[in-house]
């Protein structure tokens, strides 16, 4: 059982049902006293700290390490190089799981990236072992690198990041552009960007003997046990990993990574726990990154601006020695009522890390281009870019002729339309100013993102008191989990927030399931919800058998769970606590499991998505190219929420990182030698307060009978998606020229215009 | 871990004696020296902490209306004293549109003449970089080029120097005030940084134990201070160094340019003085035409040190755009946004 519960009291009490309740976050308080205790605050008795050396050419072959020399270093108890790595139970090259990525844990000398880890120092203190590590003073035998798009060596990947398949094929594309009678081809550039939370990916590691306990922040903990088993050749039960709070992840923390399986290895190399927790440079190569693209969109329209047909093709990269190809023409498949539509992606092997999921991934860069490209083609159409978008409203999947188990997105153009005030916007570009004469002008975006869920499992306890136990296994990343999901708990049991002890964040729990897909409400919750149910019912049943029970006999009128007692369904004044029934009972307990799944039923009749509009006001200096997002409104609907604030925390984080891709973040790739140059926060930019001065986001209304027995979508993806291409349409509508690279920068945006 | 020495002088002359030991440096607000040696970008043998030298902390006006402004003086309290935000306001607008207010609030004058430069070569270790490491080479050279100097570069090196500060203190002609082994010396600051030559690796004439005591301004750099301005092009809203930067400084009789004062940043390894351009100016109508034309003599050496040249025209433009803030006047209080082309224009109407 896991020490990890969070059991203090909410900010304010909240009677009745919890759902859809704004609650503020149940950690807060914690966090914002510095008593949350993150992966890298561990430190028990003994601990080393560990330090990556990291590889400064791209491709090649470590030579040489001074390892007596970082050896001789006062403090420095150990030097891990492949010449003494402990040896792991499996070939960490061997894919044994699909979502298992190749790393790199020293292993053998070869170099297939830049800052690729080529050994550890562990030392009595973390500056002991940074010296230990400049001290290696590697030599290297290096072979030429290869980094970015350019090249006549694409290929067609087999399946894109999560399985998806490259070449899909609706309809008749070449005929739909052959009868168009009007056509847009383009071409859009996005860089590549590198997952950066706050918190590092971090790991302290304890063996005790043959079992193993590891602080690390993950988002798929079951996952990560499985894996660590693999490798080490441990009883998965012997492995605990405890990781009550991450500080963000973004999908760099939801597959293990070679760092925190480096951690480990030096744990069990020393025989002591090892703390490791990775420089901010060193996240710029071996824990993943969004792969940079180069998309064709070519669209083309009848005399009557309807599509025609959408071709969608993606260039992207992938590295020297895994896949994981980023699925651009997803967006593409959904969003529009094209005759025609193919989506098409190629990839090419570079030295760099493989890259990975990160905050939609796909969705984020595909939504870029396609959401530009119907920008172009309202333009070429001659009408207003939200008239073109409904007027090729998709009122089932294009690409499969499935219902949509809800789409609410008329509503979000709707909404949001009215609040930002599209009406006023003029069609043509440049004619907005500021007072100061500034360009100014109003863009718009589509969101989408699809409606996962994942398999989990969940245990609930109603005891003896009157309070209650859940567990699930589940991540809280930043998002609100430990709050989200209590509020489901707490009206799964029939009880007040503050009766029920929720317990998250370690492997020994049931499994949550991953937190990715934006899928962890639904999938944990829903687990957690027929975990109440299950519990509720198992108590049901010891009251309306028993003829000492106010309820004995309510068998067919059924009961209803409120407020820690048991009531007839058709005679409320007839109820019975918890506590009595289980005390009558002799029990001082009594369990209840839950599991979530998709529904393959449902999924095979509809097609599961959620959707927004994303409206944006840019602001241009003509004449030096400086731009701000002045306004930023983004109106979603994403089915049942479960707490509206939270929700809107994720819509505002992921715009926020919409303006980032839009106008600020991209890895500078020294394409000489394959190093990123900007692997720091001074020099690779994401947005400050500045940039954000107005955002807000629109709760739309969604229910869903069918996407799970919640109505639940997901929110933790969908703001990024729609947000970039509704900043560079909002350039073009200030500038009258139109960005195609992203970020958009003030020097591009000034050679365009001049 | 790498040591060194750590000795924290209680008066100049001490101080000046400790620095002037081979591989000493001095620290004071640590913002950019701490970072180098995390990097592992420079090695000091023996820290020379300078904090303690209260002397150094003071402004002082100075009579006829210079002040003198201690090398231990914080960015953030420089900019706040009311009374030289007054007489310099080009100056606490070009403090206030540096970094973040964390940053300011640690960092200060001595060391922001002495930061070294934010070329993303020299901080990376494992690059070519005559600044950092001389003879090595210049991995700049070649690369990307976006930040890259257009004026005063040599074939040796073409980064360039980061201040905000710097620029509109070159223009109002700014002396700087040493202390070294040999006594006391006064430089302007235009002669204080280096241009690289084929010894980037000495940013300033500063030899070894010279200490920056403080920076003067002379009284007639008050007399532009109803038309001065510091204008900077970044690429996100806030805390980001200058693509290019401008201060102008203009003083003006019944409608004419009396006298100029033009420096650009971002664009050399130092705080570029635009002197021709002033000339231009002097005598002169204010007018778009004349900006731009005493911009293209500011920009008239310019050449690209590598692919891009937008930054040259760049250059030139946020120079007639800072003159022509300057020619409006100097705002009552300095902007939200200090320094950003988003600051409210003055003259313009408050609403549409």
């Amino acid at each position: 059982m896991s020490e990890i519960a969070l059991t203090q009291a909410p900010a304010h009490a909240r009677h009745g049902s919890n759902i859809g309740q704004p609650l503020t976050r149940r950690d807060g308080v914690l966090k914002v006293t510095g008593a949350a205790r993150y992966a890298a605050d561990n430190h028990p008795p003994g601990m080393l700290h560990a330090v990556l050396a990291i590889s400064r050419i791209a491709r090649g072959r470590v030579a040489f390490l001074d390892v007596a020399a970082a050896g001789a270093h006062p403090g420095v108890v150990a030097v891990m190089t492949p010449a003494n790595a402990p040896k792991l139970a499996v070939d960490p090259e061997v894919k044994t799981h699909p979502f298992v990525f190749r790393i790199d844990v020293l292993q053998n000398d070869r170099v297939r990236y830049a800052h690729q880890p080529i050994a550890v120092v562990i030392a009595e203190t973390l500056e002991a072992a940074t010296e230990g590590a400049a001290l290696l003073a590697p030599r290297y035998e290096t072979e030429p690198a290869q980094t970015g798009l350019d090249g006549d060596d694409g290929f067609v990947p087999p399946v894109l990041g999560a399985g998806q398949p490259a070449v899909l094929r609706h309809g008749d594309v070449a005929a739909g552009l052959a009868a168009a009678a009007r056509r847009i081809e383009a071409t859009y550039a996005t860089p590549a960007q590198y997952h950066n939370a706050m918190e590092p990916h971090a790991i302290v590691a304890a063996w005790d003997g043959g079992r193993l306990l590891i602080d690390t922040p993950s988002q798929g903990l079951v996952l990560a046990r499985a894996r660590i088993a693999e490798l080490f050749g441990l009883e998965p039960g012997h492995v605990l990993i405890r990781s009550p709070f991450l500080g963000g992840g973004f999908g760099s923390k939801g597959l293990l990574t070679g760092p925190q399986v480096l951690g480990i290895m030096a744990a069990r190399l020393v025989g002591r726990p090892v703390k490791l927790v990775l420089r901010r440079e060193q996240m710029f190569g071996p824990v993943g990154h969004r792969a940079p693209t180069r998309q064709t969109l070519r669209l083309g329209t009848d005399a009557d601006g309807r599509l025609t047909a959408l071709d969608h093709h993606t260039r992207t990269a992938t590295s020297r020695f895994d896949d994981f190809i980023e699925p651009c023409g997803g967006v593409s498949h959904t969003l529009y009522a094209a005759a025609a539509i193919a989506t098409t992606h190629e990839a090419v092997r570079r030295d760099t890390g493989t890259p990975n999921f990160m905050r939609a991934p796909g969705e984020a860069s595909g939504s870029a281009a396609l959401e530009s490209a119907i920008d172009e083609m309202a333009d070429a159409c001659g009408m207003d870019p939200l008239a073109f978008r409904l007027h090729n409203y998709a009122e089932v999947e294009p690409v499969s002729g499935k219902p949509f188990s809800s789409k609410a997105l008329r509503a979000c153009y709707a909404e949001g339309a009215a609040r930002f005030g599209w009406a006023r916007r003029p069609r043509a570009p440049r004619q907005m100013r500021d007072a100061g004469g500034r360009l100014v002008g109003w863009g718009v975006g589509t969101a989408t993102f699809p409606a996962l869920m994942f398999q989990a499992e969940a245990r609930a306890v109603l005891r003896r008191d009157g309070t209650a136990i859940m567990e699930s296994g589940a991540h809280d990343m930043g998002q609100g989990a430990w709050t989200a999901l209590a509020q489901i708990a707490a009206d799964a049991l029939g009880l007040e927030i503050g009766q029920v002890e929720f317990r998250a964040g370690a492997s020994d729990l049931p499994d949550a399931g991953i937190a990715g897909g934006s899928a962890h409400t639904a999938t944990a919750g829903i687990a957690i919800h027929g975990a109440g149910a299950d519990a509720i019912a198992r108590l049901a049943a010891l009251a309306v058998g028993d003829e000492r029970s106010p309820l004995f006999g309510a068998g067919n009128a059924g009961v209803v769970a409120r407020g820690g007692r048991l009531h007839r369904s058709d005679d409320a004044a007839r109820s019975e606590s918890y506590a009595d029934i289980l005390a009558r009972a002799g029990l001082a307990e009594i369990q209840g499991q839950g599991r979530s799944a998709a529904d393959p039923a449902a999924q095979t009749r509809y097609a599961m998505h959620a959707h927004g509009a994303v409206f944006a006001e840019v602001t241009v200096d003509p004449a030096l190219g400086q731009m701000r997002v002045t306004r930023l409104l983004g109106a979603f609907a994403a089915g049942r929420l479960i707490n509206p604030r939270l929700v809107r925390s994720q819509y505002y984080g992921g715009m926020i990182w919409g303006v980032s891709f839009a106008l600020h973040e991209r890895a500078v790739m020294d394409p000489r030698t394959g190093r990123p140059m900007n692997p720091n926060f001074a020099a690779y930019h994401v947005p400050v307060n500045a940039d954000i001065p107005a955002i807000d986001a629109i709760l739309v209304e969604e229910h869903d009978p069918h996407v799970n027995a919640l109505g639940i979508k997901g929110v933790g993806e969908i703001g990024i998606t729609g947000t970039a291409a509704a900043i560079a349409n909002a350039i073009w509508h200030a500038t009258g020229v139109r960005p195609r690279r992203f970020p958009v920068m003030p020097h591009e945006v000034v050679a365009l215009m001049a | 871990m790498n040591s060194f020495e750590y000795v924290r002088p209680a008066t100049i002359a001490e101080a000046v004696a400790a620095g002037a030991a081979p591989g000493a440096a001095f620290l004071a607000g640590g913002t950019n020296l701490l970072d180098l040696l995390k990097g592992d970008l420079m090695r000091p043998t023996r820290l020379v902490d300078v904090t303690r030298l209260a002397e150094l902390g003071r402004i002082e006006r100075l009579p006829g209306g210079g002040v003198r402004i201690g090398a231990l003086v914080r960015n953030a309290d420089l900019a706040h004293d009311q009374p030289f935000a007054s007489d310099f306001p080009a100056v606490a607008e070009a403090l206030l549109s540096g970094a973040s207010a964390q940053v300011r609030n640690a960092a200060t004058v001595g060391g922001n003449l002495l930061q070294r430069t934010r070329c993303v070569w020299f901080y990376d270790v494992a690059s070519a970089c005559n600044r950092r490491a001389p003879g090595t080479g210049c991995d700049a050279r070649g690369g990307e080029g976006r930040g890259d100097a257009v004026l005063g570069w040599s074939e040796a090196c073409i980064a360039t120097h980061p201040s905000d500060f710097c620029v509109p203190l070159v223009a109002l002609d700014a002396v700087v005030e040493i202390a070294g082994p040999a006594g006391r010396r006064e430089v302007p600051l235009d002669l204080f940084h280096r241009l690289p030559g084929d010894a980037p690796e000495r940013d300033s004439v500063l030899a070894p134990g010279e200490l920056v005591v403080a920076v003067r301004l002379p009284p007639e750099a008050a007399a532009f201070a109803a038309h001065a301005r510091y204008l900077k092009l970044r690429e996100r809203t806030s805390f980001a160094f200058a693509v290019v930067s401008a201060a102008a400084a203009l003083r003006m009789e019944a409608g004419g340019i009396v006298a100029a004062r033009i420096a650009l940043g971002g664009v050399a390894a130092k705080p570029w003085r635009a002197r021709a351009a002033e000339d231009v100016l002097a005598g002169a109508r204010p007018d778009g035409t004349v900006f731009r034309r005493a911009a293209e003599a500011a920009l008239a050496d310019a050449r690209p040190s590598g692919p891009d040249a937008t930054r040259i025209e760049l250059a030139r433009r946020i120079v007639a755009r800072a003159l022509a803030l300057a020619a409006a006047g100097t705002p009552a209080r300095v902007p939200a946004l200090p320094a950003s082309p988003f600051a409210p224009i003055p003259g313009a109407a408050a609403h549409v």
